[in-house]
């Protein structure tokens, strides 16, 4: 049993590191952590070695905050309600986008590159998604989004997810959290966002996701004021646990948390510096695909990542075919299309599922503003190779209303267990603490 | 395994001797009871000697501080409709009148977006008396309890009640935990935060009879599922009308209960007194003070009596605890044991906390006497680093510990440090960085005094920094810093202070205290 120091020197870590360093508690632990993830591969390489195998799946969250209009996302253009509920902000039949298999639903013309995927069988939509007793709050129906929990409370979905994975637990309470998870490999953080801070969704009890708003900002800023400055601070952040610093100490800690961050930010500014592989259009939502797409070549062993596209609260003056809502749509559907056909060029397109969501959709009237107020249920999409196409389940009543709002068809819960255990091979009870049907929304291969 | 540390490790709680009392452990008690100190600061504590030192710090309430802004906020944002308005909302609903309706639902998505900017004023508002204060402990108390009692305005979504229980928490900051204890239960705040108003006599809501037991009393193995159901009727019918406490008596179960072994027609004080009755009360309080301030103790999930830790934390819990119960739960009492114990300032205690992010932004400016710039700036960095005041997590509050630094906050915690120490913005660009110019040169007055020469030679102001920031000055830090200062002139100036304090708020070291 070794103490030695100079074990955790970058040199060793570079040589025998395929987790974090800040993830191992002492330099045998260390060793032996990796020793036992490696076996434990290998004893799953008579399924990973195969093709589609969950650890070579990413998914990609789309989050559409604000609360999007879901009935001129999908459009029940068969419906005379629709129409008598949104005299001014409507999309008129003609224009609508029809489905085929789902009779008299179409997408909004601004969807039209997502309209290809969908053609091309690389679209599911479920309709009338939402959960009992919803809640109007942006940030309460939000929270109750990333904690698949009504109440809004405990970790993130894809936390507890990545915690499972790693560390063998769900929801509970079991576990040291002062011992953080071996985060996998030195191939990048499991869960990244591209934003100005991590979503809920994605904080797990141990493991908590990277997230920068340009890979740029991913780094220490001293290092722009001297050049001097960042050659003595790369040497400090580089030592790793200096000698006579018990290995098992807070400060050993931090200083194999330094060497980590600085090895992922030179991994992930790399990556993204990469130019990407086909034109994006030139919206924030693009940059961000676009950026992910980057990383995805890269060969991070990132598992999820995050991207979002604001300002769907529209209140006032939405517009119809044309308009604010439409402009955003079209941003979302262009960078979508962007990024898939990025992905196919790199050949990871079928290893990428992406899923997209509102904390609710908008009320079925519209409001003496032209616009919407908050509403309830509203389609996800599921997008990617892999999906099993079409529409999944029944679009909600537009004469069964339930105080002017939709009353929701699926519980998102539902289409949460069908991501992780169609496409992320994990046990749904778990993660979600409960038992929801999953929606089928992944191809059986 | 015997680690290296604990030997480092007195188990004596007798006061600490004076002259064993220098900068290391004045520098250790600033940090502690507050947010750390400047080195004339520190050298005021030396000359003083424990005792005053330790009594300045508790008895606060001696140092004059005209708190600001008391009454700048609005109470009555998020009040609730007037019988009027219930009654014409009612009436719009009934009749289906969209417009009225409408409006309604604007007038209110207007009050909480009105809310949400009063909160983010309430948080700047605490920062900067946090930056400010001659009275640290007060804050840093208040700042205990709301991670204590944690309350979130993102549940409860009414800004001038988190005032009013942030008020409470320093009101009673180093006073009585009984008072408290009283305060929860009649807090408008926490009331809503755990569903209290949703509770009635004939179907009792447990969510704040559990986390009295669990989080703010006693502590799981300290108590029964029986003695919630029991708890949560004796606490039926308290509840709040707009900003005040209200016992509703036809909603409040007057029969008999049976809780902790007492038994009568308990009500939610008697409740209370029933808890503070329990050794297991000022165990679990004198545990949570000693991990706060002391060393961190295994929580209580893994190990529910004090009897159950291991190594010197816990004979010192041990006599905090008696302390307290002497004292009747007053809590200076109990500070004033740990602050002046020798096992307090034992080696290993030294700089093996990891500060959180309030206490890194907030001690930074306070110690390196630097500007504070932009408390908006700030605030958002303390979202990012994962402390949002006003805000915590959950009901159990902050993790703390190891659990602040991670990859991400990692670079956030250096870059806040780079603009406060700079004003170049941890994101964007130059062109708009804060102007304001720091001049860390006064912090060398007290070495100066002591030997005019050290304070021209490179060498060893790169060392005295290096104590003064980390505590100590490690052979590795120490070396970089004079390489560093060696290649770029060689020289004390303004300039390659502040780049010497670059590097050192960029080491791993320097997240301890």
């Amino acid at each position: 049993m070794t103490t030695d120091p100079t074990a955790y020197s970058r040199r060793h870590f570079l040589f025998n590191g395929l987790m974090l360093a800040s993830a191992a508690a002492t330099v045998p632990a260390f060793l032996e952590g990796t020793a036992h993830a490696m076996t434990r591969r290998l004893l799953q390489a008579g399924t990973s070695s195969l093709p589609g195998v969950p650890d070579d799946r990413i998914l990609v969250v789309i989050q559409l905050s604000g609360g999007n209009d879901g009935l001129n996302t999908l459009v029940p253009f068969a419906s005379p309600e629709y129409y008598r509920a949104r005299p001014g902000i409507n999309i008129p039949e003609g224009q609508a986008l029809p489905l085929s298999g789902a009779d008299g639903l179409g997408l909004h013309p601004q969807l039209r590159p997502l309209m290809d995927m969908y053609d091309e069988g690389h679209v599911a939509i479920v309709p009338g998604v939402g959960y009992p007793n919803p809640n109007r709050s942006h940030f309460k129906s939000m929270d109750i989004w990333h904690t698949a929990d009504t109440t809004a409370t405990g970790d993130g979905w894809i936390g507890r997810y990545i915690d499972s994975e790693c560390c063998g637990t769900g929801k509970g309470e079991s576990g040291r959290p002062e011992t953080p998870a071996p985060q996998d490999a030195a191939g990048g953080p499991p869960g990244i966002a591209i934003g100005r801070s991590a979503p809920l969704a994605m904080q797990g009890r141990y493991v908590k996701p990277v997230s920068f708003e340009s890979a740029d900002l991913f780094r220490w800023s001293g290092e722009e004021i001297h050049p001097a400055l960042k050659e003595t601070y790369d040497k400090i952040a580089r030592t790793g646990v200096t000698e006579g610093v018990p290995a098992e100490s807070t400060a050993a800690y931090l200083m194999r948390t330094t060497l980590d961050a600085q090895v992922s930010s030179d991994l992930i500014r790399k990556a993204v510096a990469m130019r990407p592989q086909v034109a994006y259009p030139g919206s924030d939502l693009a940059r961000q695909m676009s950026m992910i797409a980057s990383m995805i070549r890269a060969g991070l062993k990132t598992r999820v990542y995050y991207a979002t596209l604001g300002g769907f609260d529209t209140h006032a003056g939405q517009g119809g075919p044309q308009g604010r809502h439409a402009q955003l749509l079209g941003q979302y559907a262009g960078a979508l299309r962007a990024f898939y056909a990025d992905l196919a060029a790199q050949g990871n397109d079928a290893r990428v599922l992406t899923m997209t969501f509102s904390e609710f959709g908008r009320r079925v009237s519209q409001n003496a503003s032209s616009g919407t107020d908050h509403g309830t249920a509203a389609p996800m999409v599921l997008a990617g190779p892999m999906v099993r196409p079409g529409l999944h389940g029944q679009h909600p009543s537009l004469r069964d209303l339930d105080d002017g709002d939709l009353r929701f068809t699926t519980d998102f819960r539902a289409v949460y267990a069908g991501i992780i255990e169609g496409w992320l091979k994990g046990d749904s009870k778990g993660i979600l603490e409960g038992t929801y049907r999953p929606v089928p929304v992944i191809r059986e291969s | 395994m015997p680690i290296a540390a604990e030997r480092r490790i007195t188990e004596s709680m007798s006061p600490i001797k004076p002259a064993a009392f220098g900068y290391a452990e004045a520098r250790h008690l600033l940090w502690r009871a507050g947010f750390g100190g400047t080195p004339n600061q520190i050298q005021t504590l030396v000359g003083w000697g424990p005792e005053k030192a330790v009594d300045y710090i508790l008895d606060y309430d001696k140092v004059a501080y005209d708190s600001p802004g008391e009454r700048q906020f609005d109470p009555d944002i998020m009040r609730p409709p007037t019988e009027e308005e219930r009654r014409a909302s009612a009436e719009a609903r009934r009749t289906a009148d969209e417009d009225t309706l409408a409006k309604f639902r604007q007038l209110r998505q207007m009050a909480e977006q009105e809310d949400r900017r009063q909160v983010r004023e309430m948080q700047k508002w605490w920062l900067k008396r946090m930056v400010e204060t001659p009275r640290p402990l007060e804050e840093k108390m208040t700042l205990f309890w709301h991670g204590h009692f944690a309350t979130s305005n993102r549940t409860i979504e009414n800004s001038y009640h988190m005032y009013v229980q942030n008020q409470m928490f320093r009101n009673h900051a180093v006073g009585n935990f009984g008072d408290l204890l009283f305060g929860i239960i009649r807090d408008p705040a926490m009331i809503a935060y755990l569903d209290n108003n949703d509770s009635r006599k004939n179907r009792p809501n447990e969510n704040l009879a559990r986390e009295i037991m669990e989080l703010f009393a006693l502590g799981i193995g300290n108590y029964s599922e029986r003695d919630i159901k029991e708890g949560a009727r004796a606490l039926t019918g308290y509840t709040f009308e707009d900003d005040r406490f209200v016992f509703q008596r036809n909603n409040h179960d007057t029969g008999t209960k049976s809780i902790l072994g007492s038994s009568g027609a308990i009500d939610g004080d008697g409740f209370v007194k029933i808890i503070l009755a329990q050794r297991a009360c000022a165990d679990f309080i004198s545990r949570k003070l000693y991990h706060h301030f002391a060393a961190e103790v295994a929580p209580a999930e893994a190990a529910p009596r004090v009897d159950d830790l291991q190594g010197p934390a816990r004979a010192a819990i041990r006599t905090l605890a008696s302390t307290m119960l002497a004292a009747r739960y007053e809590v200076k009492p109990v500070l004033r044991r740990l602050f002046l114990s020798e096992h307090f300032y034992s080696p290993g205690l030294l700089n093996e906390q990891v500060k959180s992010p309030v206490e890194l932004i907030v001690g930074a400016i306070r110690s390196l006497n630097c500007p504070a710039r932009d408390l908006g700036v700030l605030n958002d960095a303390l979202d990012l680093m994962g402390q949002s005041i006003l805000f915590p997590p959950s009901v159990k509050g902050w993790a703390g510990g190891r659990s602040w630094v991670n990859t991400s906050t990692l670079f956030v915690r250096q870059n806040i440090l780079a603009f406060l120490l700079t004003g170049k913005r941890p994101r964007g660009y130059d062109a708009t960085a804060d102007t304001q110019k720091y001049d860390p040169t006064p912090l060398l007055a007290e070495l100066e005094k002591a030997d005019p020469a050290a304070a021209k030679d490179p060498a060893k102001v790169a060392d005295y920094m290096l104590r003064l920031t980390l505590g100590q000055a490690p052979s590795h830090a120490a070396d970089a810093l004079r390489a560093f200062l060696a290649s770029t002139g060689n020289q004390v100036t303004r300039d390659s202070l502040i780049a010497v304090l670059l590097l050192i708020t960029a080491m791993p070291e320097y997240q301890l205290c």
